[in-house]
């Protein structure tokens, strides 16, 4: 019985990862929930707007790598950051203004607005594969490892080592800042509270003075803001790939519905549901079982399920909530 | 109803396309497109049941034509005995107690009355259900995979003519449906789309890895076909001898009479399909399922049941479905797992749809077949196109390799902005609802 080697060997394979990969899928939850919140349909091209938003950061990492411009141990792409938001902002801006404008003009159902969002999700999964290709890119710099796991073992005498990937620490870092900064702005500012009351009741807040096309123009500027950090972090924490973008929409999606549509509290918690099932159940336990208990020598992996299935648990949590909890665990918008 | 005039000159307009392919091109080309462009419009029939009857959103269209190629597998590859003989029967019971388990833990929730027992009760089951089930399933899974793997590795099919796949392919796609519609139904539309969303991925994820089943990514080949083979008819002398006369190369007449075979089998099954959406659509049937569609909250006052009406309409459009998958990998005459992407075969049909017009059989099949028309000819036009702009800059300059390469992903771009056009300024499509 080695509890400690098997706490380590959690925390390196399932906590860490599943706390990286939470903070990605809220911040793309975060996105999906203030588009159903403020324009009311559920936005089916974010998973290629937040490829859009990496693809416009990773092109002004490159040019700053260019010019010699490094950030030391960060990566460079932090430092490219407010550049792609800067592009994704505009990108985001005017489709809104060519495309899902007239349909809010005339009231179309939310429906149509849906299907608008597949034909935006068309235009720009190609523009991206148009302009970086489909292929493999990495533009990750800077250190590897906060800790590397033979450092870990050196420095506690532990068998099993613990690396800390500096790409993880950094998701999760910069997830806390930007939720701070996001809950600050929607509770604390004249705008952000002019947003929820949007939200909340459109009419009211029509009638109380506040322009809809105003609010709509910031929700989308924080929604790429939203979408390109959440699509850099999962391209440094893993690599960018556009083909990957859309199939977050899956998982991202599942996150926010799991938390409750339209609720941005909802969008975190149901980001790390989501993602530390898939993580936990696609791990082969056989490494922890194995300092729990030694007499036991498992035979095959101690796999619930083959990584394969990452989809089937997003799809199979999303399920029960909505067949016990239609409105998701915290109470999102039931319409 | 009946075509107007100015529809017909639709359907004829994409006839004269694929006519002008066949006399530019070749009229192996022509042919392949209108074979794939007829199962595509079975497919945008499908969609138009579910969207355009009764506007249920699903996004999950890739995952049902991947059973329908699932069923061409099971039904027309000849047994594996020997897999068989390894693990069959065993998996099978393994999927039998799995599904057991899924029933007696809907029982136990419905049975038991709410309290605390309930939820206990129900984690138990469904807990002790899914090891019993990979207790059973991984060793016989392990033992049919190692029968000469690079040859089977999987079960292999009943050995019945394909033909039968085409309707088994429509069960297991209902079957697939049923389950979805029965969960997701009654819920918010949005809902329903991401389950079938989720659904599709699952299925294909299945397809993908378990190769007892259907090899997963080492792709099932060679399967039969309902039409001959090009060899046999190059072998045949009366064939050689008919077509000599005519005056055509035997090795040419040979592909085109194979494809000519293959449009033939697949027009009449749109044909009997069209009619019978049509029979469908004007019945009183139909006139309910556009009434519930127009307004659930009025239908439901009249005394419709407006949740057993759309789960009836969403197994039917997924049957469709699955029929043009097993179609679909029959003319093909394989299964790849690999290639099923949601943005070919869920999304495309979606813009099939509704560029032909949402509710009305006759628009889907003409959106079907155009759209197909253009998903084939925009990459080598989008090719030509960046050929002639870079054609004033010099070799090598790095803009002019960059268009070039990239010239191939014009397809989702051009597609993209046709949905986008046609849902501004023609909501209704090519052929409006009435």
């Amino acid at each position: 019985m080695d509890p400690l080697n098997a706490i380590v060997a959690f925390a390196n394979f399932v906590m860490l990862p599943a706390v990286a990969y939470g903070s990605q899928l809220a911040l793309g939850a975060l996105g999906v929930t203030m588009i159903y919140g403020i324009l009311r349909f559920s936005n089916f091209a974010h998973g290629d707007t937040m490829a859009f938003g990496a693809m416009a950061t990773i092109f002004s990492t490159w040019w700053l790598q260019a010019m010699g411009v490094t950030l030391g141990p960060f990566p460079t792409a932090l430092l490219a950051l407010p550049a792609g938001i800067a592009a994704t902002a505009v990108f985001v801006l005017l489709t809104d203004r060519l495309v899902y404008r007239f349909y809010r003009e005339q009231k179309s159902a939310p429906v149509i607005l849906v299907i608008v969002s597949m034909g935006v999700m068309f235009v720009t999964n190609g523009l991206v594969r148009f302009v970086i290709g489909v292929d493999e890119q990495r533009f990750a710099d800077g250190a590897r490892f906060i800790i590397t796991a033979r450092e870990f073992k050196e420095l506690t005498g532990l068998k099993e080592g613990l690396a800390i990937k500096s790409t993880a620490m950094l998701t999760v870092v910069v997830a806390i800042i930007v939720v701070v900064l996001l809950f600050w702005f929607l509770n604390r500012t004249r705008t952000g509270k002019s947003m929820r009351a949007f939200s909340d009741n459109e009419d009211l807040a029509l009638l109380s003075g506040i322009n809809p096309e105003r609010v709509v123009m910031i929700t989308w500027i924080i929604v790429a803001a939203l979408a390109t950090i959440a699509g850099v972090l999962y391209g440094l924490d893993k690599s960018f790939k556009p083909f990957n973008y859309f199939q977050l929409l899956l998982p991202i999606f599942a996150s926010a519905i799991v938390g409750g549509l339209g609720n941005p509290i909802g969008a975190i918690a149901g980001g790390f549901v989501i993602a530390f099932s898939e993580v936990t159940i696609t791990y082969a336990f056989k490494k922890v079982a194995g300092y729990l208990i030694p007499a036991w020598e498992p035979q095959g992996l101690v796999q619930l399920l083959s990584t394969d299935y990452k989809f089937a648990v997003s799809f199979a949590i999303l399920i029960v909530v909505l067949l016990f909890r239609p409105t998701g665990l915290f109470r999102g918008k039931a319409l | 109803m009946t075509l107007k005039p100015r529809d017909m000159t639709l359907f004829l307009v994409v006839f004269a396309l694929i006519a002008a392919t066949g006399f530019l091109q070749s009229w192996n080309v022509a042919l392949g497109i209108l074979n794939m462009g007829l199962v595509s419009a079975i497919m945008a029939l499908g969609v138009n049941m579910q969207w355009g009857y009764a506007g249920l959103f699903n996004i999950g269209v890739m995952g049902f034509l991947a059973l329908g190629g699932l069923a061409t597998v099971i039904i027309s590859k000849p047994p594996v005995v020997e897999a068989w003989d390894a693990g069959g029967p065993r998996v099978i019971f393994a999927l039998l107690v799995g599904t057991a388990a899924i029933v007696a833990a809907i029982l136990a929730w419905k049975r038991i009355p709410a309290g605390k027992a309930r939820a206990p009760a129900l984690v138990a089951i469904l807990v002790v259900g899914f090891f019993v089930y990979r207790w059973l399933f991984d060793p016989a899974v392990a033992a049919i995979e190692a029968v000469s793997p690079a040859r089977a590795g999987n079960l292999g099919g009943l050995g019945l003519p394909v033909l039968v796949a085409w309707p088994v392919g429509a069960l297991l796609a209902a079957g697939a449906a049923w389950v979805v519609g029965k969960t997701a139904l009654g819920l918010r539309s949005d809902y329903l789309a991401i389950a079938t969303l989720g659904i599709s991925e699952i299925i294909i994820a299945v397809l993908k890895n378990e190769d007892w089943l259907s090899r997963g990514v080492k792709n099932v080949s060679g399967l039969p076909r309902p039409v001959p083979y090009e060899i046999d008819l190059q072998n045949s002398e009366r064939f050689v001898e008919r077509v000599s006369g005519f005056g055509f190369d035997p090795v040419t007449a040979s592909t085109i009479t194979v494809k000519l075979a293959y449009a033939g089998l697949f027009l009449a099954v749109l044909l009997l399909l069209l009619w019978l959406a049509q029979a469908a659509l004007n019945s009183p049937w139909g006139r309910m399922m556009r009434a519930i569609r127009d307004n659930e909250v009025a239908a439901e006052a009249m005394g419709k049941d407006v949740t057993a009406r759309h789960l009836q309409v969403f197994v039917l459009g997924s049957a469709v479905c699955g029929l043009a998958g097993a179609m679909m990998t029959t003319l093909d005459g394989q299964l790849t797992p690999s290639s099923y992407q949601p943005l070919r075969f869920t999304f495309l049909i979606w813009v099939m749809v509704i560029v032909g017009g949402s509710g009305n059989n006759f628009g889907a099949v003409l959106g079907g077949m155009l759209i197909w028309y253009l998903w084939v000819m925009v990459e080598p036009l989008g090719v030509a196109l960046i050929g002639g702009i870079t054609s004033g800059m010099p070799d090598g300059f790095w803009l002019k390799e960059h268009l070039l390469e990239t010239a191939a992903h014009m397809r989702l771009l051009t597609m993209g902005l046709i949905l986008l056009l046609v849902l501004r300024f023609s909501p209704r499509g090519l052929i409006p609802e009435r």
